[in-house]
């Protein structure tokens, strides 16, 4: 069932999309050389790696089914565990915030900074953080936001979002890198060497550290929710969400609803899901268990835990055909496979969720009516469903949008019409058969004794990458019938 | 109805209209027996090994993920073998480390040389020493539990871990920890972070090349007790 309240967003997103302009974006994209060097260096060793580990550990396909099981278990019953979540977080001492909307949560955020007289707030990587905005409205409210996470500190000194979920500056190669340090960091003497990555590494440590230490808040997002403890798990590679959330007086993490899981046992199967299919390691460096804020006998940790649920929509995939893309546990793996991603990046989708996860996410968090372009950006060669550790049909569910793109009346005027024409012939076999011999006549008169057309009006979509085979003067159906009279061909 | 109050409910009321709760009136007591008694995981043949090969695995896994393994055979030779690895690596000889009474009670006035430091980790600490609540097989990976025994910050400020494991803690996968948590917190309840490190902190995010030490420690050095 694909509900008609999921055509249009309720809200208007209060992150922008350029996902109407997808076309534009990927004509850019492709011509972008920058970009073009920094996707090859990147994403096929991600993949690579990814495959690597998989073979490492022989339970690993097995360990999918688990982890979809785990899933749609939790999500059929999302109420019953967020009541627990929420029961437990608030006895281990953390304060819950239910967010509906991106604005509230925004303005819970806001208030729990204001409340703590903060200045400065520094962030460990969240998408969900990207989803609702934060950095930029907490900035106009006055407050100063650090990115930590290397990756989000280099988008983040551009002005740019990420580009991919978990690699946020895969876009970017090491030589932009150096322009910014050298652009921004104007303390240091002008004359360092900052050829190797390992010296910009240590650069932007050191300019981090010095946040770290005068941070008043410090915001995390979550890869888990663990009913069972009221704790919310972070995974990390750089150690970043740690020095967010264990410095500052105050933590707050944001969190969407569908990160829930039941117990401690189930988050041991998603994370032996986790790193193996975004990184290719065993496990990531740091994987972080909180629970509340710190307890009396603790020398060190926040003073208050805050934890903000968000929905934004996500409620209204319950009992839909697109409920299934709840399970993503957000690894990345689909856009390091996908052959459109490695062609244009991340930013060309328009919007906060790049590559096949995101041409199903975001026309389900925005109205497929401003990103209809998405589920059609796929080559349906199926690599994404074949490598996703949750399982999720993303070919299937991209079609679903199609359809439902369609049935709403959307998509060009001119698939509109050739549709109409064909389903008119369709349904009319005599015409049909004596339209389509004229058309194979003519086709292959025209193909004069090539075996293929090297350009063909109408059809120079197809022609400008490849030949069009020429028809072979007869149709199928007449070969069909000559065969069943026994004419020998 | 307080507003937060009212987003509470809006939000529980988004939820329950999705899902079909009156599809079975035996929904909670399927959540609440499935919490009782979670369904036995698949737990990886590789955490099932003996305990005489799970030192081993732990220690090619370490190794494999840039950690240092120094391998004693008592507790009594650990101030010498932290003492040996800081002078190897020109650190100071000054390490940071929580109230643990395991730590305090070792012989460390076998190095003289040695300061031990107790309490929180400053941005001025160059080295943090933990004994850790368990180490996984598995995967390589050390867990540690905050509290004023183990403070948070002694794992993640200094650029030098350096972390105590003892035959004891090693288990075989995720599921040991799990069962250590619960012996020692009681079921359901954690200290306020769980820490799981699984060698020294590093980035890939600049052109894809793995560098060491992105924010937390640039160097792991794990000893391994076998006493």
């Amino acid at each position: 069932m694909t509900s008609a309240r999921l055509m249009d967003a309720t809200v208007a997103p209060v992150v922008e999309a350029t996902s109407p302009a997808f076309k534009q974006n990927v004509r850019e994209a492709l011509a972008d050389r920058q970009l073009q060097e920094a996707l090859g260096a990147v994403a096929p060793g991600l993949a690579a790696r990814r495959g690597a580990a998989r073979d490492a550990l022989p339970e690993f396909e097995a360990l999918r089914d688990r982890g979809r099981e785990i899933k749609n278990h939790t999500l059929a019953h999302l109420d019953l565990y967020l009541e627990l979540f929420e029961a437990k977080a608030r006895a281990a001492g953390s304060h819950v915030h239910f967010a509906p909307t991106p604005q509230d949560a925004r303005d819970i955020i806001l208030n729990i900074c204001r409340k703590a007289d903060a200045k400065v707030v520094t962030k460990g990587k969240s998408m969900i953080s990207e989803e609702v905005g934060l950095n930029h409205f907490l900035e106009e409210a006055g407050l100063k936001v650090v990115e930590t996470d290397l990756g989000e500190y280099l988008i983040q000194i551009r002005g740019e979002t990420p580009s991919h979920i978990i690699a946020p500056a895969i876009h970017l190669t090491q030589a932009q890198v150096e322009q910014d340090f050298r652009r921004l960091h104007t303390s240091l003497p002008r004359n360092r060497v900052l050829t190797e990555p390992a010296q910009l590494v240590s650069e932007a440590r050191a300019v981090l550290r010095q946040r770290f230490l005068e941070a008043d808040v410090g915001i995390t997002g979550a890869n888990f929710m663990i009913a069972e403890t009221g704790s919310t798990v972070i995974v990390t590679n750089e150690g970043n969400g740690d020095l967010t959330q264990s410095l500052p007086r105050v933590h707050v993490v944001i969190a969407s609803i569908e990160k829930l899981v039941p117990t401690l046992e189930d988050v041991g199967t998603l994370l032996r899901l986790l790193a193996r299919s975004a990184t290719g390691q065993e496990i990531s460096t740091y994987t972080t268990f909180s629970t509340g804020p710190r307890r009396k006998e603790d020398p060190d940790g926040p003073q208050e835990c805050h934890i903000v649920v968000l929905d934004n929509g996500r409620s209204q995939l319950l009992g839909t055909d697109f409920q299934e893309v709840l399970r993503c546990i957000r690894c990345g793996a689909c856009m390091n496979h996908c052959p459109v991603y490695g062609a244009i990046g991340g930013h060309a989708y328009g919007w906060v969720y790049p590559g096949p996860i995101g041409s199903v996410l975001t026309p389900a968090l925005i109205g497929v009516k401003s990103s209809a372009h998405l589920p059609n950006a796929s080559t349906f060669c199926g690599r994404c469903e074949a490598v996703c550790p949750m399982k999720i049909p993303l070919p299937g569910l991209m079609r679903k949008w199609r359809e439902a793109e369609f049935e709403g009346g959307g998509g060009p005027a001119l698939f509109g019409l050739g549709l109409k024409l064909w389903a008119a012939l369709a349904r009319r076999p005599r015409l049909y058969h004596v339209a389509t011999r004229f058309a194979v006549l003519g086709l292959s008169g025209l193909a004069m004794g090539r075996g293929a057309f090297r350009r063909l009006p109408f059809a120079s979509g197809w022609t400008r990458h490849r030949d069009f085979p020429a028809p072979q003067r007869r149709t199928f159906q007449q070969l069909w019938a000559e065969h069943k009279a026994g004419v020998p061909r | 109805m307080s507003a937060s109050d009212k987003r509470r409910e809006r939000m529980y009321a988004a939820i329950r209209a999705g899902l079909d709760t009156n599809a079975s009136a035996d929904r909670r007591r399927t959540v609440e027996t499935r919490m009782h008694a979670p369904p036995a995981p698949l737990v990886p043949q590789r955490a099932q090994k003996p305990v005489a090969e799970q030192r081993a695995l732990l220690k090619s896994f370490l190794q494999g993920q840039s950690a240092t393994v120094i391998e004693v055979a008592t507790p009594a030779e650990i101030p010498k073998a932290v003492a040996g690895y800081l002078r190897a690596n020109n650190l100071p000889l000054r390490v940071r480390a929580g109230t643990d009474a395991y730590l305090r009670g070792l012989d460390w006035r076998s190095e003289p040389a040695l300061e031990r430091l107790e309490g929180p980790a400053a941005g001025t600490d160059e080295v943090g020493l933990s004994r850790v609540t368990a180490a996984i097989a598995e995967t390589g990976t050390l867990v540690l539990a905050s509290g004023a025994d183990n403070p948070v910050t002694v794992t993640f400020l200094p650029e030098t871990h350096i972390a105590v494991v003892e035959q004891g803690a090693i288990v075989g996968g995720f599921e040991g920890v799990w069962a250590r948590l619960r012996a020692r917190f009681g079921k359901a309840t954690m200290s306020r972070t769980v820490n799981f490190v699984s060698g020294p902190s590093r980035t890939a995010d600049i052109g894809g090349q793995l560098v060491m030490g992105a924010h937390g420690p640039r160097r792991l050095c794990v000893i391994l007790v076998a006493g």
